[in-house]
């Protein structure tokens, strides 16, 4: 079996080449190329519905994709599943452990799967969960269930953790602590694939990310060199009121000096700036000439959502 | 780890579930001892029924009392008003009402059994045979243990507790590992997948030993239902019945989504058995053509193989059969729920 075998140190952990997943009509996933090296954590970034979490899946071995290659710790899941099982962890989006079991009583279940791992107490203390090691799952917050997932999906000391929106629906400072968690991971040694649409969460823990659309691949890089892309340091919004309705052609906008690139979205307008000064000085003297009001104005250094923006005309998290 | 600490952990977590679930144990212990407590204590012997005949006054009153008045089971109640002893036979509170004339009038409601049974008795009695006439039949009263309705009763409640329960609790179980996504995130490890089925049957036998030991300890000491057959064969036919089920119950379960959805098809599932299997009166009263279908049902197999050996004290051979088709049953169910199972 060639390549079985192939995982040296150079070779990727989680490898696919023109995965494609359909649904009836519907492609999800669309021709997506990943490549994960060991030690590194990468990113699918991509709204509600952009085959992230299917492309997970079928990394997870979950889904069988109708055309591609998987990779994962250089075997198929075709000849390898139970190999394959044993070197990963999962956590899946919105799983439910039964609210009547303990934190320890789930943990013992997990171990019992896998031959080699951790003890339920050592996972335990690593997720911080020894003050609720004998209370049930039904009296953990969110963010203590979200550890104890992290804690099942790393029993088995796994070379390769897949994390399905690991922090959704988190609050800030649970959203942290679920993040120093998969920090430690990688600071041993471990990889991550996992899925958000979350930027602060993205730019903190990936140090690639690939943003997905409509289950294609739009953009690739580290998060840096995504800002970098879009050419512009800031972003300056707002809400054009009162005067002509078309009083702000696009095109003038963009002919405004420090203007790289101009959007209407619905009531507002999205500017891509180079120079921030430069250009809210030039728009100020646009709109007194055309009798209109600058409402709600903002400015922000550009972030991976503006990219996003920038690439798609959508927002990661629409409403 | 191995397959067989695999197989422990599983169906450890499925009995820590369900004893920390006040209403399963409610429906697997209470329930059916609250039932046959109060199915034996209505159907326990007490006697020949009094029939209750309503007399109205009038001529000729006294001497139809008279001749009543010689059994003991006839209860007399006397009217003035005829129209009120109407509205009493109409309310079932008489059984029969005796109007005086030449002949005197006998109403009563022949769809009630107690009706048609006073009216018999009351007919009996204004006949008057010749003194020291021979009896037509000789008479004997049934009333020893092993022949009651209670006798008859109570093992196919205890069928029917088998094959709720085992449904029930193995239905909602799997629906619920696969609301929660939890079957999901157990198919990513490497559990083998008849680790997880075994664990429900695993689950389902502990909880065998204690629903049959409380039953039919109820059974025996309080209803004083006979053993008369072995304990092993005893011991045997539930456990059957129970892997039969438990098989069905996977099998009803493999394909639902919802706990409701679930619900609907277990009904569906127990619904002609609770009618037709002779829980409550034997199966033999349907139309003969319908009862090869009924005997080939899991539950009239165990109802029948537990009456035989609590009342009959069949041995092996004459179990043979319905055991056998509880079997058949159970592997058959689980030969196709693993093939069908909805796994996500």
């Amino acid at each position: 079996m060639s390549g079985a075998e192939s995982s040296g140190p150079s070779a990727p952990v989680v490898l696919t080449r023109g995965l494609v997943k359909r649904y009836g009509e519907l492609v999800a996933v669309d021709g997506i190329d990943l490549e994960v090296r060991a030690g590194t954590c990468l990113g699918l970034l991509g709204p509600n519905g952009a085959g992230k979490t299917t492309t997970i899946e079928i990394l997870e071995g979950l889904k069988v994709p109708d055309a591609g290659e998987v990779r994962v710790l250089g075997l198929s899941w075709r000849d390898s599943a139970a190999t394959i099982r044993a070197g990963i962890g999962v956590q899946l989006q919105a799983t439910e452990f039964q609210d009547k079991l303990t934190v320890f009583e789930v943990l013992r279940l997990f171990r019992c799967f896998y031959r080699d791992g951790r003890t339920p107490d050592e996972v335990i203390a690593w997720i911080g969960l020894e003050e609720k090691r004998n209370a049930r799952v039904g009296t953990l917050s969110g963010g203590q269930k979200q550890r104890l997932a992290l804690g099942s999906a790393l029993i088995n000391r796994p070379r390769v953790l897949f994390l399905d929106e690991p922090t959704t629906g988190l609050d800030p400072q649970a959203r942290r602590r679920v993040w120093e968690l998969i920090e430690t991971f990688k600071s041993e040694g471990g990889t991550v694939l996992l899925t958000t649409h979350y930027m602060e969460e993205a730019e903190r823990l990936c140090d690639e990310l690939v943003i997905v659309d409509q289950g294609k691949v739009i953009a690739r890089g580290s998060p840096a060199a995504l800002v970098a892309s879009l050419g512009a340091e800031s972003v300056v919004e707002f809400a054009p009121v009162g005067g002509d309705a078309r009083s702000f052609p696009e095109d003038e906008l963009r002919a405004l000096p420090g203007v790289r690139d101009a959007r209407f979205e619905k009531e507002r307008v999205r500017l891509s700036v180079g120079d921030g000064a430069a250009a809210i000085a030039a728009l100020f003297q646009l709109a007194a000439r055309r009798g209109v009001a600058l409402e709600d104005l903002r400015t922000h250094r550009a972030t991976l959502e503006d990219v996003f923006v920038a690439l798609t005309g959508k927002h990661l998290r629409d409403e | 780890m191995s397959r067989a600490h695999e197989l422990f952990e599983l169906t450890r977590v499925r009995v820590l579930l369900f004893v920390r679930e006040p209403e399963a144990i409610f429906w697997v212990f209470v329930f059916p001892l609250v039932l046959a407590g109060v199915l034996g204590f209505a159907f326990r012997s007490k006697g020949v029924q009094p029939a209750r005949v309503g007399l109205v006054a009038g001529a000729g009153s006294e001497e139809l009392a008279a001749a009543l008045a010689e059994d003991e089971h006839v209860e007399l109640v006397r009217f003035d008003v005829p129209e009120e002893a109407r509205r009493s036979l109409a309310r079932a509170a008489l059984d029969v009402l005796l109007t005086p004339g030449d002949p005197p009038d006998l109403a009563y409601d022949p769809a009630r059994p107690e009706g048609e049974s006073a009216r018999l008795r009351v007919l009996r009695l204004l006949e008057r045979p010749a003194p020291g006439a021979a009896p037509v039949a000789t008479e004997e009263r049934v009333e020893q243990t092993g022949e009651r309705y209670v006798d008859f009763l109570f093992p196919g409640l205890l069928g029917m507790n088998l094959m709720g329960t085992g449904m029930w609790g193995i239905g909602f179980a799997i629906a619920d590992v696969r609301r929660r996504k939890f079957l999901k995130r157990l198919l990513v490890t490497p559990m083998r997948r008849s680790s997880f089925f075994l664990s429900f049957i695993g689950a389902r036998l502990v909880f065998l030993v204690l629903e049959v030991a409380v039953l039919g300890a109820f059974g025996v000491w309080a209803l004083s239902v006979p053993l008369r057959g072995s304990v092993a064969l005893f011991a045997l036919t539930c456990l059957l019945g129970a892997f039969a089920f438990a098989g069905i119950g996977i099998l009803t379960a493999s394909r639902a989504r919802t706990i409701e959805a679930v619900s609907g098809m277990m009904n569906l599932v127990m619904m002609p058995m609770w009618l037709g299997s002779g829980v409550f009166f034997a199966y033999e009263r349907f139309p003969a053509a319908v009862q090869p279908l009924l005997r080939l049902l899991p539950l009239t197999a165990l109802n029948d193989a537990l009456r035989a050996v609590c009342l009959d004290g069949a041995g092996p051979l004459e179990l043979a059969r319905p055991l056998g088709l509880l079997f058949l049953w159970g592997a058959l169910a689980f030969a196709v729920a693993l093939r069908i199972f909805r796994w996500e």
